[in-house]
């Protein structure tokens, strides 16, 4: 298996330089680049103020047949979620990552609502995770995985809600980088997610819920 | 599966006697034409865009050795399995031994184009696995043992109802009297049964649009969600990537994500973006326990300082394929491998050898829309010619077709010997033509003629006399009506 790592990289360098290694200015320049991970252009769209980049960012993610419900403070999630189930006329119940940011909110304010947190299991109906970001330039949420965020729940329950605080909505992916960067290393997982899961791959006719989610519901919070 | 490139010509004369996939193959300017053009006058800077990413990709591309090296290091130290796959067979070999040694029967398999090209499916099941397509296009042609026609939209040769008949045939618990007859009662019975199949997975392979040298991450781009069911939920993921997938930092992998959805199906950004580092931490509470990594050359190296070298640029978008008249045409399956249209004209030479695939560089028109539409600015055409001339140049190709260019080569080497026969064809047609416009046959042509009318030459004598006859009046080269 060595062997075939050392044939690949041979077959590169006769390709590219006729079998040389490279030298130790290519090298410098190649982690040179990938310390600095420089930004290349980013799209004007995004050069708004922060009232703007939200807006912006609704927009992008309705279009995107997303749904956006939006709170004064933490204390109205509950509502906006149960609003939500009942107004797709689904069972009260629903699970929730393991984040105290979702834990500890108050959800004893709405009695018939199960609660469960944890990764999704089969059956589960409705996920409610947290975001790390909204990226106001396509509507797209990051998530990721950790100990307070299974992946499971974006994928497996049929109805995807998610919390993103108003101060999480940046312009531009790199923005969004550079909040994960800022957290340490890689996470397993980063999601991006723009809308609810769709295919087009019968007659190219675009069908919403195809293996994921076949709905996505963004509860945005203005204040803390 | 065997590519059958060297049937192209039986294939496509086939395929355009198949009405069935005419109709399937109409969907495709609505669906694709259009949305890529809205997507693209929505973003301004999509032209610089394609220039900055062009860039990258040739900087990546000039220093792959080293960033293949960066990023297995950085893949390897965060807990990923990195292995190494001269050709498709050892890339398979691999796999299965993965499979193997965690006694795995069911395999969920993300779309991945390179795990077409090795043949993983039928390894796989030659050694009695049963690995299993979840998206929905991939899934449909597995059941009908099919090699995918597109490289985004696997399915797309299929109507509905040759959907529908698969699944009756499949799904054995399925009573026959289940309406299937529209898109979502399909993809409702396909959701069904595959998320059984999800659940019951023991090692989930996907594919991976990129590998960032800076994070050791691999990256998954869909609309559906089947690649991340199909890689959260087994114990093992497993990621098959080609080597002219590593790109040199996240920032780099964001600046082609903004050309890729905008390219393939006209979206801003595909629904899910998936960046995988390692497998699983000690405290998530989900994901695969072992991630493996399996990077295939399987030819690529070979194409590095050759002319078809800026193949490796491809992120398999497809818009070439879609902007594509011979691919609308003819489909995807006459080209009788797993990269069709312009891109497989350009790379499946390289790939798979000039004598299986010679005829795919000669089905263009060399209109030029691929070029002009692909996101890394490949340029297409430039590269079938040079294959059009290795071919020639290896004695490929029917002797009448031979001997044509050779003849008309001899010809256009002896300028006055051309201008006389010019003269002499354009009088016969004319002649032919008999005042009408148009020919309904014509000597040596009827390869033309019987499908369509021949026009007739038009007054004003051959090209050759009607440009000295412009350049005189114009007052010679360079003058004003010179470029008209
Ligand atoms: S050649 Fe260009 S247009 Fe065609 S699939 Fe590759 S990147 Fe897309």
């Amino acid at each position: 298996m060595n062997r075939a790592r050392r044939d690949i990289l041979d077959g590169i360098r006769r390709g590219l330089r006729g079998g040389r290694a490279p030298d130790p200015e290519m090298l410098a320049a190649v982690d040179e680049r990938l310390a600095r991970h420089p930004r290349d252009l980013i799209p004007a769209r995004v050069d708004l103020p922060p009232d703007r980049l939200v807006t912006l960012f609704m927009e992008k993610a309705e279009a995107m047949a997303a749904t956006v419900g939006r709170v004064a403070d933490v204390s109205g999630i509950p509502g906006d979620i149960a609003a939500y189930l009942a107004g797709h006329n689904l069972p009260p119940e629903i699970k929730i990552a393991p984040d105290p940011a979702l834990t500890g909110l108050p959800w004893e304010s709405r009695p018939t609502l199960t609660v469960k947190s944890g990764a999704a299991q089969d059956g589960d109906v409705v996920g409610v995770a947290m975001a790390l970001a909204g990226i106001a330039e396509t509507g797209t949420l990051m998530l990721h995985s950790g100990r307070h965020g299974p992946t499971t729940l974006n994928f497996l329950p049929d109805n995807h809600i998610v919390v993103l605080r108003r101060s999480a909505i940046v312009g531009p992916y790199e923005d969004a980088w550079d909040r994960v960067r800022a957290a340490g290393a890689l996470p397993r997982t980063v999601n991006l997610i723009t809308g609810p899961s769709r295919t087009g791959d019968i007659e190219q006719t675009i069908q919403l819920g195809a293996h994921g989610p076949r709905r996505l519901h963004i509860v945005l919070v203005d204040g803390d | 599966m065997q590519p059958t490139s060297h049937a192209f010509v039986e294939n496509a004369r086939d395929a355009l006697a198949n009405p069935k996939l005419h109709r399937a193959l109409l969907n495709m300017k609505a669906g694709f034409q259009g949305k890529r053009a809205k997507a693209v006058a929505g973003l301004p800077e999509f032209e610089q865009l394609r220039e900055r990413a062009k860039a990258v990709k040739d900087h990546t591309l000039a220093h792959l050795d080293t960033y293949l090296e960066r990023f297995e290091a950085k893949a390897t130290a965060s807990g990923a399995q990195v292995h190494w796959a001269r050709t498709g067979e050892e890339a398979c070999d691999i796999i299965h031994g993965i499979c193997q040694r965690r006694g795995a029967q069911t395999v969920t398999k993300g779309k991945s184009m390179v795990a077409e090209e090795i043949g993983l499916n039928a390894y796989l099941e030659a050694r009695g696995l049963n690995p299993v397509e979840t998206d929905l296009g991939e899934y449909i042609i597995q059941l009908r043992h099919e090699l995918p026609s597109h490289i985004i939209a696997p399915a797309i040769h299929l109507n509905k109802e040759e959907v529908a008949d698969a699944f009756y045939d499949a799904h054995k618990d399925l009573p026959p009297d289940r309406p299937l007859s529209e898109p979502r009662e399909l993809l409702e019975e396909a959701r069904g049964v595959l998320r059984r199949i999800f659940l019951a997975s023991e090692v989930g392979i996907t594919g991976a649009n990129f590998m960032i040298a800076e994070t050791g991450t691999t990256v998954i781009v869909t609309n559906e969600g089947n690649g991340d069911l199909t890689q959260v939920l087994p114990k093992v993921h497993v990621a098959v990537a080609s080597i002219d997938k590593v790109i040199p930092t996240l920032e780099d992998a964001t600046l082609i994500l903004r050309l890729l959805a905008r390219s393939a199906t006209g979206q801003e950004q595909s629904t899910y973006t998936t960046f995988s580092t390692g497998p699983r931490r000690h405290d998530d509470p989900d994901g695969p326990e072992e991630f493996h990594i399996v990077i295939v050359d399987n030819g690529r190296s070979a194409l590095l300082g050759t002319e078809a070298q800026e193949t490796l640029r491809c992120i398999r978008c497809g818009a070439c394929i879609n902007h594509c008249p011979i691919y609308a045409a003819v489909g995807g399956h006459s080209y009788g491998w797993v990269v069709p249209g312009p891109i497989g004209a350009a790379l499946d030479p390289g790939l798979i050898g000039l004598a299986e695939a010679h005829h795919l560089p000669n089905a263009s028109s060399f209109c030029g829309r691929c070029e002009s539409v692909c996101p890394m600015k490949i340029p297409l055409p430039s590269i079938m010619r040079h294959w059009r001339n290795a071919g020639f140049e290896a004695g490929l190709g029917a002797p009448s077709f031979r001997y044509g260019i050779r003849g008309w080569a001899w010809a256009a080497r002896r300028p006055w010997l051309y201008r006389v026969g010019a003269r002499l064809g354009r009088w016969s047609l004319r002649l032919l033509a008999r005042g009408k416009g148009r020919l309904t046959a014509a000597p040596l042509a009827n390869g033309w003629t019987k499908w369509r009318d021949l026009p007739a030459p038009q007054a004003g004598g051959t090209f050759h006399d009607q440009w000295r006859a412009r350049q005189r009046g114009a007052g010679g080269p360079g003058g004003a009506g010179a470029g008209a």
